[in-house]
């Protein structure tokens, strides 16, 4: 059963810090890749061995469920040993250093580290002391690689092709990485992109990222292919940014009237997890329409096809 | 009883001026169905509807009733003090006959339920147009915006934390920012109140002298100032509620020749008074801001006469005897102002301060601008809010004939020279002076 993937694409550095700087050949190298492993997670048997001996670390700063054992499951289906590290354990809590951290891990001898962290940059910063690949799993508002490229798997197999589409991102751009990513891929591969949210959700200057700016849902939504929702952090919403959740869900909420403003037969996405009701309707994150769940299995096969892609690259492979 | 009728009403052979198209005729007004059909010379020569109530207004002048954007009316929570109804007769005794009340209540006016409330209680007991200003931040508390997209769609025309100053510059940053995308109207009270402290009365030689705290000018330029420059990082819609003094007229004028989107008002008490006037002690002249030097006095009116501050008010604050009746120090801030706004106004184109025109279209023309109310105009089609004004009748303020329930006017036994003699709302007379 152990074939090796079709695609010979081979990533041309050592990490995947985000998805700026990438080609468009390598976010479609990575893609095709993505599609085979999306074949293989569907059999039986799932188990490949190309990183059979290698070691891949999930260091993670800030919680998290899927993307976590997302790349647990990826690493171990190409075969390597993997180890979960949160920060509730870690010796960050007792005010080890990020760097005195790194020169830890790096002394175990690990080929891949994942890494989130609540801060931009820090995940560029450990990269730089350790000799590793590091792959960037969120690091604060800044990246989140992996994210962008299973959105961008998941739109490529339901619309055939990203390019001319034109895409919603909804809700809170302020604080989000997986709108930054988005944006450079969606730009990068040929589509429209459309930020929509209340000018309080909106880091100041997005008009410069390439993007079309929308305040209201009826004028973002108008034609779009895709409306990607995001979630709304809560904990530092109330009264803050916006005046409260039922306010918010009222003018920014995706329901079945705001969607109707789409194409018909728009792709709804979101990068989980939701608040149901608050950016998203249940009706809407359950419909027809929806591709949330897709999202996830798309997750697995692209985080392999980083992890295989970026493997091809170690020293010794 | 008359005061329901809506006959159509001609207003014959008056000085008609309407402020919003720099128009100053002497002619007639026709009012018929709620609205101004037309204002110009021989109406009632060429024949007027069958049963038009005409009324001969020679010498008298004609304008748009005044919009008061800024009036404390204690419903709900301080009926004691106004209710919408006594607010209501007090204003069209005054010719206004739009008045804006404040959020400052309580409950506070901070969500679509209390801004329901208030509508519904003045469509039932108000004689005159009545809209609310909802609070900027929940509770007044200057922490958290309120739902500013709901209050405005259930009818709050503009957002202010009343008398109240937003100190943390973030959130009005984010409410100034947030607000923009309603093109909602931000009203803000502008006095940092670690620089009032204790003081109670304009910072001066006079307050010394009188062994008062005093309020530095500061106190207002520095909020204001700050507030242009947050205007200016967000875009949003600002008016400034209440202008003192002659330095605030320079932040304002760079605001204004930078193309921001800001408006201010001052109130009638500022333009018309100066802290002299507290004299013994008045408590009736104890206000927020507070009353400062004759030369600030005269530059606001000079700026209104410019159109630098856009709008009087009346700041309308009843306070009964148990808050008025106290040492100056203990009292609490504020005066009633609908009643007289006019008429105190008056005295300064008597005097020759200000031209009648400008006067008006800062009371009338220059709030519903502001507001984006329909009032202020007697353009064809508007709505016939409408007052007469005899200009030149002499007369004595007896508080006691005062409409409000709170009696502390600044102008106690005042010689005043005009008084309005009818008011219109809607196309339909709700006072009439005899």
């Amino acid at each position: 059963m152990n074939i090796a993937p079709k695609s010979s694409f081979v990533l041309s550095r050592r990490h995947l810090l985000g998805i700026e700087g990438l080609s468009r050949d390598d976010i479609s190298g990575l893609l095709d890749l993505g599609e085979e492993f999306v074949e293989l997670n569907r059999q039986v048997e799932k188990k490949r061995t190309s990183l059979r001996g290698r070691t891949q670390i999930n260091l993670f700063f800030e919680s998290s469920t899927r993307t976590q054992s997302s790349f647990e499951l990826a690493g171990k289906r190409l075969g390597a040993d993997v180890m979960n590290m949160s920060v509730g354990q870690s010796a960050m809590r007792k005010g080890e250093t990020l760097i005195d951290t790194a020169i830890t891990l790096n002394a175990m001898h690990p080929d891949i580290l994942v890494v989130r962290h609540h801060a931009s940059g820090a995940v560029e910063l450990l990269a730089s002391k350790l000799d590793c690949s590091v792959i960037n799993a969120g690091d604060g508002a800044h990246e989140h690689p992996t994210q962008a490229l299973l959105d961008a798997l998941t739109i490529r197999r339901n619309k055939g092709g990203i390019e001319g589409l034109l895409v919603a991102i909804c809700g809170d751009i302020l604080h989000s990485r997986v709108a930054r990513s988005n944006i450079i891929l969606l730009n990068q591969m040929g589509a429209r992109v459309r930020v929509v949210a209340p000018s309080t959700l909106l880091p100041p200057g997005i008009e410069r990222f390439g993007v079309e700016v929308a305040r209201d849902m009826r004028e973002g939504l108008n034609g779009a292919d895709i409306v990607m929702m995001l979630r709304l952090q809560r904990e530092r919403m109330n009264g803050s940014y916006i005046p409260s959740l039922s306010e918010y869900f009222h003018y920014w909420g995706l329901d079945e009237k705001k969607l109707a403003y789409a194409k018909p037969g728009a792709l709804v996405m979101h990068p989980g997890p939701m608040n149901r009701g608050v950016e998203i309707d249940s009706i809407v994150a359950d419909g027809v329409q929806s591709v949330i769940r897709e999202q996830v299995e798309m997750g697995v096969a692209v985080r392999m096809a980083v992890l295989e892609a970026l493997s091809r690259n170690l020293p010794n492979a | 009883m008359m005061l329901s009728d809506r006959r159509p009403i001609l207003l014959a052979n008056a000085r008609i001026v309407d402020p919003s198209r720099d128009f100053d005729i002497v002619g007639d007004l026709l009012i018929a169905d709620g609205t101004i059909r037309e204002a110009k010379k021989g109406i009632g020569a060429a024949g007027v509807p069958e049963g038009t109530d005409v009324i001969d207004c020679r010498g008298k002048l004609v304008a748009p009733g005044l919009v008061d954007m800024r009036a404390f009316v204690g419903e709900p929570g301080a009926g004691h003090r106004e209710t919408l109804a006594s607010a209501s007769q007090a204003a069209a005794a005054g010719g206004v006959t739009t008045i804006i009340c404040q959020p400052n209540t309580s409950p506070v006016i901070d969500d679509p339920a209390t801004v329901d409330f208030v509508l519904r209680r003045a469509r039932d007991t108000a004689i005159v147009h009545v809209h609310p200003m909802a609070a900027l931040t929940k509770g007044l508390e200057g922490k958290e915006m309120t739902e500013i997209g709901l209050l405005k769609a259930a009818g709050a025309v503009a957002f202010t934390d009343g008398d109240k100053s937003v100190t943390n510059a973030q959130v009005m940053r984010r409410a100034l920012t947030y607000a923009g995308d309603f093109d909602a109207l931000i009203v803000h009270y502008t006095e940092d109140p670690d620089l009032v402290g204790d003081g109670v009365m304009n910072e001066s030689e006079f307050a010394a002298r009188l062994g008062l705290l005093g309020i530095p000018k500061a106190a207002e330029t520095v909020m204001l100032e700050r507030d242009i420059r947050l205007v200016a990082l967000s875009g949003g819609r600002y008016h400034a509620a209440s202008i003192s003094c002659a330095e605030s007229l320079d932040v304002l004028r760079r605001a204004k020749d930078a193309g921001l989107s800001v408006t201010a008002s001052a109130s009638i008490n500022h333009i018309t008074l100066n802290e002299n006037d507290i004299g013994p002690y008045r408590t009736f002249l104890k206000l927020s801001p507070p009353l400062r030097a004759e030369d600030d006095r005269k530059l606001l009116v000079e700026a209104i006469d410019r159109g630098l501050i856009d709008t009087i008010m009346s700041d309308h604050n009843p306070q009964d005897v148990e808050t008025k009746r106290l040492p100056f120090a203990e009292a609490a801030p504020g005066a009633i102002g609908l009643e007289t706004m006019l008429t105190a106004g008056l005295r300064l184109v008597h005097s020759g301060e200000i031209e009648l025109i400008a006067l008006l279209r800062a009371m009338s023309t220059r709030p519903a601008e502001v507001l984006g109310l329909p009032g202020g105009t007697l353009k064809s089609g508007a709505p016939a809010d409408v007052i007469v004004v005899d200009l030149d009748m002499p007369w004595v303020l007896d508080p006691l004939d005062l409409k409000s329930k709170c009696k502390n006017t600044p102008f106690d036994e005042a010689r005043l020279t005009g008084r309005v003699v009818r008011t219109i709302v809607a196309g339909r007379t709700v006072y009439e002076y005899v």
